[in-house]
């Protein structure tokens, strides 16, 4: 039961296909969630998006990290479409732009991705903490686990708070009112909903918890 | 892991009416009935999807590029033609289409004088353009962007992504179009759009919603009684439901809103554009064509052109929008010259 302390290639991969599963198998609700503030397509985006990436896995070349995030990134940027493509495309490109050229993630270098991701999509998308977007779930994300590890914690713990930070952070998307994306037109009448896209970021926060922090 | 389950699942309870075999294979099936109908005027790409004139690239001609989620025809495919756009990249339904779309179609219809985006401001529409202007930059094309945003449905648009690119997007995609043809320069042919969109405003409306095929059940649900004012052409609800009413007193809420946003005075001339969103009757556009002009003729306004059909849909939702668009001679000669696509014909 050692402390698991970097997370290899085999694990990234893992978790990419626990997150496309977890996209397709949450494919409706994601959607119904955008039919009720945006345009009622999130989740069928997000589950083609990924089933491209799953598609390109195989053929990646094992060991590069960055270079395998990089490849998501790019798969995503050209199949999802939508606000959804640009931002989550951008994410993964920035995780690769953090991981390059790694064979293994240690702690520091995830805390490092989940900054570029945070920084790339927001300047991508040019939204505010509170917004009522991604940024919502992946902020808390990023700032849970830089300050775990600060604490002292091991990487689950650390990625485990991570995760729980962006629930919280996505649960209090509801009550707020948008202002960015296609929500935004709806003023007030967005508040009482949650944010798909800071759901399924929040989806990708805890599968990266429940695939790396495994049982140990 | 699963999260609850949605309250009113996918695909339980309402079947869906539509002519199709496969949800996955609407768009590629209507590119090819595209190909099939028009090979005289359009060449269709299908990895990635775009549509481009079939005499693209005309040499020494300012290309126009447009694109969007699929699911507004004729906007953008059946626009595409001589007179007006040089290629449409359509997305998924009401989903923005992608980069490399953009990238290929911009390359495809490039003739050497540089390639006008034409983009409707929806987040998504904007950040995948962005993505591809970068992208055609980085090659050399030269790139102008230019963003519509006419709808006066969306009010503080300080906090918002913004007005939403709507009617005025056809108009200004026939006039850009024909100074395009003109072999007019690419600065000209950018500014000509931004005018466009300066003295355009819109406005729709819902009086049912739409099923997106792949979604399987409608967007939003609209009383029996009910519509929606304010709608976009995403079946994304819009500011205001209410109970129904009249075609007269509707066309006055619509047409008062644009009116008082320019603002359009007394002795000006406009086009006015009825459009309906897919499941409305002509009888019906008719009617608010006819509630419009006298609306305007007592604010002392006059129509000097006018487009009434379904041009910018919304799927099958019934209800209309509302454009008018400041005239001037230079528009109205651009608007009357020839154009032949498959959406829109005259002069040829």
């Amino acid at each position: 039961m050692s402390r698991r302390v970097a997370v290899a290639y085999d694990q990234v991969v893992a978790w990419l296909k626990v997150f496309a599963a977890t996209l397709a198998e949450n494919k409706g609700y994601l959607t119904e969630l955008d039919s009720a503030i945006g345009d009622a397509d999130h989740g069928i985006n997000m589950d083609r998006g990924f089933q491209a990436v799953i598609g390109k896995l195989d053929s990646a070349t094992p060991g590069d990290i960055g270079a395998l995030f990089k490849t998501v990134g790019m798969t995503l940027v050209s199949k999802v479409g939508g606000a959804g493509g640009p931002l989550y495309g951008t994410l993964f490109l920035q995780v690769g732009v953090a991981t390059a050229g790694k064979d293994r993630i240690t702690p520091e270098d995830w805390s490092a991705a989940l900054a570029g991701a945070v920084a790339g999509v927001q300047a991508r998308g040019k939204a505010e903490p509170g917004d009522k977007t991604m940024l919502d779930a992946l902020i808390p994300a990023r700032d849970a686990f830089a300050s775990a590890l600060a604490d002292g914690a091991d990487l689950p713990a650390a990625l485990r708070r991570s995760a729980d930070a962006a629930e919280e952070g996505m649960r209090a998307t509801i009550p707020l009112v948008a202002r960015k994306g296609r929500a935004s037109y709806l003023g007030e009448r967005s508040a009482g909903h949650q944010d798909p896209g800071a759901t399924s970021s929040a989806l990708l926060i805890r599968t990266v918890a429940d695939t790396w922090a495994g049982d140990g | 892991m699963a999260l609850p389950p949605p309250p009113n699942p996918i695909g339980s309870e309402v079947r869906m009416k539509k002519l199709i075999n496969d949800p996955a294979d609407v768009v590629r099936e209507e590119l090819q009935g595209i190909e099939a109908a028009h090979p005289d005027l359009v060449k269709v790409s299908y990895d990635p999807h775009f549509i481009t004139r079939a005499d693209a690239p005309v040499q020494g001609k300012v290309a126009l590029v447009s694109g969007g989620g699929s699911g507004h025809e004729p906007m953008h495919g059946g626009f595409v033609g001589m007179g007006m756009l040089d290629a449409a990249c359509p997305g998924e339904v009401f989903t923005s289409p992608t980069p490399d779309q953009m990238e290929a179609a911009t390359k495809a219809v490039d003739g050497g004088a540089g390639v006008v985006h034409i983009v409707k401001n929806y987040t998504g529409d904007v950040m995948n353009f962005e993505m591809a202007a970068d992208l055609c930059r980085a090659e050399g094309t030269e790139v102008e962007a230019v963003v519509v945003d006419d709808d006066v449905a969306v009010q503080d648009s300080l906090y918002t992504a913004g007005r939403r690119g709507v009617g005025t997007t056809v108009l200004m995609e026939k006039i850009a179009g024909a100074a395009a043809e003109q072999k007019r320069p690419l600065k000209e042919v950018a500014d000509i759009c931004r005018e466009v969109d300066a003295n355009g405003r819109s406005m729709g409306m819902a009086l049912t919603s739409c099923t997106v095929p792949s979604a399987g059940k409608p967007t939003f649900e609209l009383g029996d009684d009910e519509m929606e004012i304010g709608i976009g052409i995403h079946g994304e609800p819009g500011r205001e439901r209410m109970k129904m009413k009249p075609a007269a007193d509707v066309v006055e809420m619509m047409a008062t809103a644009i009116v008082d946003d320019i603002p359009f005075s007394k002795g000006d001339q406009v086009l006015a554009f009825v459009n309906g969103m897919g499941g409305t009757p002509l009888i019906e556009l008719y009617v608010v064509f006819n509630e419009l002009n006298k609306f305007l003729s007592g604010r002392g306004i006059t129509i000097s052109r006018n487009l009434i059909g379904s041009y910018i849909t919304s799927l099958e939702m019934a209800g209309c929008s509302i454009t008018l668009l400041k005239m001037d001679d230079d528009f109205t000669q651009l608007w009357d010259a020839p154009v032949k696509t498959a959406g829109l014909r005259w002069g040829t």
